[in-house]
């Protein structure tokens, strides 16, 4: 064994240096019109070899090293592990975390930076979309790769409302997410008979067409130019900015007589995306518990089971679509007022691909996941911005690695049951 | 109670059905035993409406259900249990049975509960087990026990005993035995023609999607043709 080890180790520290040299031990520098290659410094060639070294003498005595880290690792879980705790009582201390976790998120803007608000309200836009989501593919079990549509939908209403119309962000909150929800509906009528790949392909191809549409239909959404000018939203008819756009409102800073700040209006937008996210998310929970709820997850287990106790396919199958169109429409409304412009480029598949990334990591038809996920995902491109050219490759990887090693997601979903008295 | 007039069924252009009539009286165990492709599984999806019948008529207690569709014929007093059991297995044992009572109101499922864990205590160990967890036998008493939450008049039975234990299927044709006795009408459909033949009181031959024979179960059983065909010799 020991003669195999060495042998490994040696061709892991040639292939090191193999690597490692070409890259960081030459340059190529331009001399004129001629490139020419010269060596780094002493100090990179020898750290690079010091690094060969390393990993020959970690491939050397690999079993040792893994060997105490294992046992070391195995320590420290042992001392906490604990018996599982009764379901009602960690049910009772789960509301309560949540409960505190929302007051927090309430008064935290209050403390920190204006970018970082302004990042929260994005994540909290993604936690509605996946949350939405989560009812069509991770309740109903059906494959939605064009979600992203019914964000636009949600998104595009607003703004076009309020350019010819002037309707302002309250009014057209519900109404983004009634046309979401109509679309999500129209929808589900061609590909009620489909399932898996088929109606992935169908709804990755409606994506499309809402998004083509937009790009196109240029005398009504402006084409690729987009939508400009989307007002933000008002409290009571107070507005935001530092002069009052519109006749008859007034401005938030006059009426509080505080002095005007552009944070005001981030962290009003930020309270608003959090009220809906929480609102989304209980409407959603009360749906999982209602038989429509079980509907959906029966169908999901077996369709020809759920249909032979008397279950309507259409009826589950629509409803899951539109609820789960219903809180795109939502979201994508709070999105057109946060960023005050639109284009198609905002609505590419990537969008539908990254919110079911979402979904899948966080745990199908897990709530908790599912929110811990959306603040991964949309947190973690943005504080490695100078990676931000392998983002895609890190995202794929940190799939693959999911899937082999955590298939049921990042907090998968906990059967909800009540439990009866134990008769001993 | 169930009676299939002439029923013609097509896959696509392929006729499957070629004029079955079939009747089953309130009260009755009724087998219909058949080959594989014989189409016995395509006479309990045409009175399910999928697919519906292409012409003659599926007549439920008196009304034509020939074009009803599934989800309608499902809550009018009857109840299948599929081929191959098909109970959600990522579901509790407990919610399994909820399903079944999908459109009952709350004190109607409870009271249906119990009357199934009474049938089978089995189940009522595993109450709160994912059903895809249990043995096939209990897989099969859930798939059972799910039919009979709606409170069905009529049961309908897709090969119960398909991959099950000797001793198993003992148990299961002793329920539904019992269940008979309790007044639901039960339609069953086997490739065990042998004991099918032997709780029925009547039984149906089906053939290359055509009845061969109809007789009562004992004379089924005499029967040389049968024997010959079913039954081994």
């Amino acid at each position: 064994m020991p003669a195999q080890n060495f042998k490994h180790a040696l061709f892991c520290a040639v292939i090191t240096l193999i690597i490692a040299y070409p890259i960081l031990g030459l340059n190529l520098e331009a001399q004129g019109i001629n490139v020419t290659l010269t060596g780094a410094d002493t100090f990179t060639i020898v750290s690079v070899f010091l690094a060969a070294v390393v990993v020959f003498l970690f491939q050397l005595f690999r079993d040792n090293i893994m060997g105490s880290l294992q046992g070391a690792l195995s320590g420290l879980s042992s001392g906490s592990q604990k018996e599982p705790m009764a379901e009602n009582k960690r049910a009772k201390i789960e509301s309560w975390v949540l409960t505190g976790i929302v007051v927090l998120a309430l008064f935290w803007p209050f403390f920190v930076s204006r970018g970082a608000v302004d990042l929260a309200t994005l994540v909290l836009i993604y936690v509605m979309l996946a949350l939405g989501l989560n009812v069509v593919v991770g309740l109903a079990g059906l494959l939605d790769l064009g979600y992203v549509a019914f964000y636009a939908v949600g998104a595009y209403t607003f703004a076009l409302l309020s350019q010819y119309t002037g309707i302002s962000f309250w009014v057209s909150l519900p109404l983004g997410a009634l046309l979401a929800a109509l679309f999500g509906l129209v929808l589900g009528f061609p590909v009620l008979r489909l399932r898996g790949d088929y109606l992935a392909i169908v709804t990755l191809g409606f994506g499309e067409i809402i998004r083509i549409l937009l790009n196109n239909w240029t005398s009504l959404t402006g084409g690729p130019n987009g939508i400009g000018g989307i007002p933000d939203p008002t409290l009571f008819g107070m507005e935001f900015g530092r002069r009052v756009k519109e006749e008859g409102n007034t401005s938030f800073h006059e009426t509080f007589g505080i002095a005007y700040s552009g944070e005001h209006k981030v962290i009003f937008l930020y309270l608003i995306a959090l009220v809906l996210a929480v609102f989304t998310a209980l409407v959603i929970r009360r749906f999982m518990r209602m038989p429509v709820g079980r509907a959906w997850e029966a169908l999901r287990e077996d369709e020809i089971a759920a249909r032979s106790l008397g279950l309507s396919r259409t009826a589950v199958k629509l409803s899951a679509f539109t609820i789960g169109a219903f809180f795109a429409g939502f979201a994508g409304t709070v999105f057109a007022s946060k960023q005050g412009f639109i284009s198609p480029e905002s609505f590419v598949f990537l969008e539908s691909a990254i919110i079911l990334a979402i979904v899948v990591l966080g745990g199908m038809g897990s709530q908790i996941g599912v929110v811990l996920a959306a603040i991964a995902v949309t947190i973690l491109p943005e504080l490695a911005r100078e990676f931000s050219e392998y983002r895609m490759l890190v995202f794929g990887a940190a799939m693959v690695l999911m899937m082999v090693w955590r298939p049921q997601g990042l907090m998968p979903m906990r059967r909800i049951h009540i439990e009866l008295n134990k008769q001993d | 109670m169930l009676v299939l007039e002439n029923v013609h069924t097509h896959y696509g252009k392929i006729e499957a059905l070629h004029g079955v009539s079939v009747e089953v009286n309130k009260g009755e165990i009724v087998s219909l035993i058949g080959a594989n492709g014989a189409g016995k599984t395509t006479l309990l999806m045409t009175v399910c409406g999928t697919p519906q019948a292409t012409s003659g008529r599926v007549i439920l207690e008196g009304r034509d259900i020939t074009h009803e569709p599934t989800s309608q014929i499902m809550r009018s007093g009857i109840a299948i249990v599929p081929e191959g059991r098909r109970i959600f297995s990522g579901l509790t044992v407990e919610e399994n049975l909820h399903m079944g009572g999908f459109f009952n109101t709350k004190a109607e499922i409870r009271k249906s509960q119990d009357h199934v864990y009474e049938l089978f205590p089995r189940l009522k160990e595993r109450e709160s087990q994912r059903a895809g967890t249990m043995s096939g036998g209990e897989q099969q008493m859930l798939a059972i026990g799910r039919a009979l939450m709606s409170k069905p008049r009529m049961i309908i039975l897709d090969e119960p005993s398909l991959g099950l234990a000797p001793i198993v299927i003992k148990q299961i044709f002793e329920i539904i035995g019992h269940l008979r006795d309790e007044g639901i009408t039960v339609f069953l459909v086997e490739q065990n023609a042998h004991q099918a033949l032997n709780l029925a009181d009547r039984g149906y031959v089906l053939e290359t999607g055509k009845i061969r024979l109809h007789d009562t179960g004992k004379n089924l059983l005499a029967n040389p043709e049968v024997q010959n065909a079913y039954l081994g010799g």
